[in-house]
């Protein structure tokens, strides 16, 4: 059993999901890549956010 | 009155973009996809994409495993229900494992609740894939 914290978690799902985001949701290879990495920038970016909303208010 | 360009419109299949590889059943693409993450891909000679598609789903449905995530079998109420279809988009993967007894039945730790998330949407991602190999084979996206 493998126990990652809650931010590799996060970094691993996203990456994961970017991937057949970028693929199918977009045509052209540059494309494909721009939207999966704008999709991982995402689910990081907004881990991160509310992660700290979430200790701001649990303070 | 000068003549518009050709566009890709919902449901149009491209000029030219049929070919000798999509000849036969048209929803080979769609269960072979299903069935096993990227093969519909690679009936359609996108061996890149298919591989990179089949890397991220297994590898989602085994990360999922490994954090001892739950495998849903029964509904018996409405999220074991949700959860169940998550499940079943993952093919071959959720029998083989269902069969060989991996994943947990009941959520102990953290952890494995995020596992149980990881293979649900595995299997949403894997559906997804699937048609879109499917709208492929059918020109509906461009190849």
């Amino acid at each position: 059993m493998i126990s990652p914290s809650h931010f590799t978690a996060v970094v691993l799902f996203g990456l994961c999901a970017s991937v057949v985001f970028g693929i199918t949701m977009r045509e052209t290879p540059r494309r494909m890549f721009r939207y999966g990495l704008y999709c991982f920038a995402l689910f990081c970016g907004s881990a991160v956010v509310l992660s700290w909303v979430m200790f701001l208010i649990a303070r | 009155m000068a003549t518009t360009p050709n566009r890709n419109t919902a449901g149009t299949p491209q000029p030219g973009a049929r070919t000798s590889s999509q000849q036969g059943f048209v929803y080979l693409p769609l269960i072979a996809g299903w069935l096993v993450p990227g093969a519909g891909h690679f009936l359609l000679r996108k061996w890149y994409r298919g591989g990179l598609l089949m890397v991220s789903i297994v590898g989602m449905f085994a990360l999922g495993i490994a954090m001892q995530g739950k495998l849903y079998s029964s509904a018996k109420d409405i999220l074991d229900l949700l959860g169940l279809a998550g499940d079943l988009g993952n093919g071959l993967l959720y029998f083989v494992s269902r069969a060989l007894g991996l994943g947990a039945d009941s959520v102990q730790v953290t952890v494995a609740d995020w596992g149980s998330r990881f293979i649900v949407v595995a299997g949403m991602l894997n559906v997804i894939a699937a048609v879109d190999a499917h709208n492929l084979r059918t020109g509906r996206k461009a190849l």
